[in-house]
């Protein structure tokens, strides 16, 4: 408690152990969330190898177009959140907010793209229970088990809604991050708070990484279903 | 009342007679919004202590109903669908909101800092957005249960919980999903506090054994609990949209969500059970005056259980439909954590042999919990056996088994402690007599509430059935009137240490003559519990280990 008084809260040593803290909390989370995830990627790999047809059938009928986009879109955000970090470490204040503004930008755009994407889904009848069709799966050739391809669709709506509750969070706390940039309380002594969130968002962007394979390259695309 | 306790070791107390410090953590501040705006650990623990002894008391409640009903064979007192809810209720209170939380948050929250010798967990703020989760998930529980009820069981297996049940699953499960969140917060506070927090000195074997197995708790905290959060979006999602994951109709598996249930549900297991060790391995050494027997194996069984329980959970599912194959492996698995857990009952033993022994209060509840957790353990090695599961699953025999581990073991390891640290949280020493006397009537209330239960397992009665043959009734006869002995045993601490607060002698900052950090403060201790941080220079249990030698 000796030096950089203010900065340090009070049951801590020092300042290096209070970051070092800080981020061994973040990354202990992230375990956490390691798991929520893996239990649903657990289910449903184990549909995906039971009910392999059904499920690659169900695959390609999404748009991966859009998926492929958004994956860009996140991508492109983690790069803008590692630059916010450096520039905050840096004590460049205009550089940090122009990058925390464009990660914002860039997680909003992921939501447009996703909201049109979620409308085609509706309008395509691949909502079960909402709008969906089992007959037109019967009478594919080779005809697919429409249970099944609800049952892909359902993961399909759990594990992007909840990347996209995920996706909401971070954008709040980015916001929180524009808030203490304005009124210049990030600072090369207190960066944390920017690489705590940036951990997050890269940790939101890489189940991202997973859930475009698993979910959009499952099945097999045709050139002729690229639409947005 | 430590007057023969010691040979050769003068308390510090005794120099002089104990008094009350002057400003300590109780005083520095008054008024409800000082306690509810507080990040002091010791205060949240005592939010913590009254929330769960209130939701005790309310699972206590329930369980009392479904003893009254069982007295006769047709369960006149009850209709059968109130008695399903009143044991659900008993399973969902009693599992997620008392045996779950109470020794981390309630023991762990107040101790856990002042053993590494720091001024408060890693992140103070978050431990009190933790017990705000807590009391906020468990205020929509109590709301559901309270107003209609849940009738699926503690489990929620489905289809039964997705499909067929026409109660509050959903309000239910929110409640549990939002403490769940609590678990994990406070998981991660340990283990940050338990990594970066220690004291100068205060190497990893070092640590009081307690702390050993707060880690092992904490992590099976932060890495089970989200699974079950997931399992339990999923069942209500099921419920909501009325299609989901485990639906038979479109090719789902309940079995899959047992396996992600149980996932989480044998680990936290653990999570009871760990720290109810710790508390018995701090209190069995002061009490011996011996330092502990295999320090490194009692620390490093903590970590094996922990490790270990992640691998046996379909070790409840031998009847459920999974492979044969399967079922062996996680027969086989779950014999292995009996190895970590008689490494522990061994060293307990041998730290008691040819130690200078005095039966305080805590020691009672200690020793009880020896004898009731080698029971529950020995009972659970008979059904980690496959055949023996195949005949007694589902029956009274496995209620008896989790109830000699959870009540027997964590609930007696939870009053030892609390009875243990009681003097250093109030300052105030409880009734010598009234405390002796209740654990004496919690151990006889507890063995003639739980041991009938083997025998009508063995018997073949069934678990969760309101009715049951007439040739069973002077069994749960028996078991019924243990636990009002039992009841009984739980009320009268509640009198007496309240009690305590008021009349109490004062306790002095060691009224144990006891090892570690925590007894080297006043009692009650001042805000930041050090005045200046610490230095260890020693092992936890440097208990006059030169008078035990001279014995030989
Ligand atoms: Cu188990």
């Amino acid at each position: 408690m000796s030096t950089n008084r203010g900065l340090v809260a009070h049951h801590f040593e020092d300042i290096e152990q209070q970051r070092d803290v800080e981020a061994f909390g973040m990354w202990m989370f992230l375990a956490t969330e390691i798991l929520i995830f893996g239990a649903v990627f657990t289910a449903y790999t184990v549909y995906r190898l039971r009910y392999a047809a059904d499920f690659e059938a169900a695959s390609s009928k999404l748009n991966v177009l859009i998926g492929s986009i958004n994956t860009i879109v996140l991508l492109t955000s983690s790069l803008t959140m590692v630059l916010a970090v450096h520039a905050t470490r840096a004590g460049r204040p205009k550089m940090l907010m122009i990058c925390l503004l464009l990660t914002i930008f860039f997680g909003l755009t992921f939501f447009g793209f996703k909201a049109v994407e979620y409308y085609e889904d509706y309008e395509e009848a691949l909502v079960p229970g909402l709008r969906f069709d089992p007959g037109e799966w019967a009478e594919r050739s080779p005809p697919a088990n429409a249970g099944h391809v609800q049952l892909m669709l359902v993961f399909y709506y759990i594990m992007t809604g909840l990347h996209a509750v995920h996706m909401i969070v971070g954008i709040g706390l980015l916001t929180w991050l524009v808030y203490r940039a304005r009124r210049g309380t990030l600072t090369p002594a207190r960066y944390m708070a920017v690489e705590v969130v940036g951990l997050y968002w890269h940790f939101v962007d890489i189940v991202w990484i997973f859930l475009l394979p698993l979910l959009y390259l499952a099945g097999t695309h045709r050139a002729s279903d690229l639409h947005f | 009342m430590s007057d023969a306790i010691v040979r050769g070791f003068v308390p510090q107390a005794k120099a002089r007679p104990p008094r009350t410090p002057e400003t300590h953590y109780l005083n520095v501040e008054y008024g409800v919004k000082s306690w509810l705006l507080t990040t002091d650990h010791k205060r949240i623990a005592i939010l913590y202590l009254i929330a769960v002894t209130a939701l005790f008391l309310l699972g206590g409640a329930a369980a009392t109903m479904i003893r009254l009903n069982l007295m006769t064979p047709r369960g006149e007192l009850l209709p059968a669908d109130t008695y399903n809810k009143l044991f659900s209720a008993h399973g969902i209170i009693m599992v997620w909101f008392f045996l779950v939380p109470v020794v981390p948050t309630v023991l762990g929250n107040f101790i856990l800092p002042m053993m590494v010798g720091a001024r408060d967990l890693a992140f103070p703020k978050l431990n009190l957005i933790s017990w705000y989760i807590f009391t906020i998930g468990g205020i929509i529980t109590l709301w559901a249960i309270l107003a209609g009820g849940v009738d699926t069981g503690w489990t929620f297996y489905t289809p039964f919980s997705t499909k067929a049940a026409r109660t509050n699953v959903i309000p239910t499960i929110i409640g549990i999903f939002i403490s769940g969140f609590s678990s994990i917060l406070t998981g991660l506070n340990f283990i940050a506090t338990l990594h970066r927090m220690r004291a100068p000195g205060m190497t990893w074997t070092r640590m009081p054994l307690f702390l050993w197995s707060s880690y092992a708790t904490s992590v099976i905290l932060l890495l089970a609990t989200p699974v079950l959060a997931m399992a339990l979006i999923l069942v209500g999602v099921e419920r909501a949209w009325g299609i989901g994951i485990f639906d038979p109709d479109l090719g789902g598996d309940p079995i899959l969500f047992q396996h992600l249930f149980w996932f989480y549900s044998h680990p936290v297991v653990y999570v009871m059970v760990l720290p109810a060790m710790g508390i018995v391995s701090e209190i069995i050494t002061c009490f011996s005056r011996k330092p502990i027997f295999g320090y490194i194996f009692v620390a490093w069984a903590s970590v094996g259980i922990a490790v270990l329980g992640f691998l046996v959970w379909a070790h409840h599912m031998f009847v459920a439909g999974q492979s044969v194959y399967s079922a062996q492996v996680f027969s086989a698995l779950s014999y292995l954590v009996a190895v970590p857990s008689a490494i522990k009952v061994f060293n307990w033993t041998a730290t008691l042999y040819k130690g200078s022994i005095s039966f305080e209060t805590p020691m009672l509840f200690a020793l009880g919990f020896i004898a009731l957790f080698t029971m529950g353990g020995l009972t659970g090695l008979m059904l980690a056996a496959l055949g023996v599961d195949m005949h007694v699953h589902d029956t009274y025999f496995i209620i008896a088994h989790f109830h000699f581990i959870m009540v027997g073991g964590t609930v007696m390891a939870y009053m030892a402690g609390l009875h243990y640290w009681w003097p250093k949280m109030t300052g105030r020493m409880y009734s010598d007599f009234l405390s002796k006397l209740s654990a004496l009537i919690i151990f006889v209330g507890f063995i003639l509430t739980f041991l009938p239960q083997f025998v009508l397992g063995y018997l073949g009665m069934p678990r969760r059935y309101h009715v049951y043959p007439p040739e069973f009734q002077i069994l749960n006869v028996m078991s019924s009137a243990g636990a009002s002995i039992l009841a009984v045993g739980y009320l009268l601490p509640l009198i007496y240490l309240i009690w305590s607060l008021f009349a109490g002698k004062a306790a002095g900052p060691n009224p144990w003559g006891a090892t570690g950090l925590e007894w080297q403060t006043p009692s009650p201790p001042p805000p930041h519990n050090f005045d200046e941080t610490p230095v260890v220079t020693s092992g936890p249990y440097e208990y006059a280990t030169e008078e035990i030698t001279d014995v030989h």
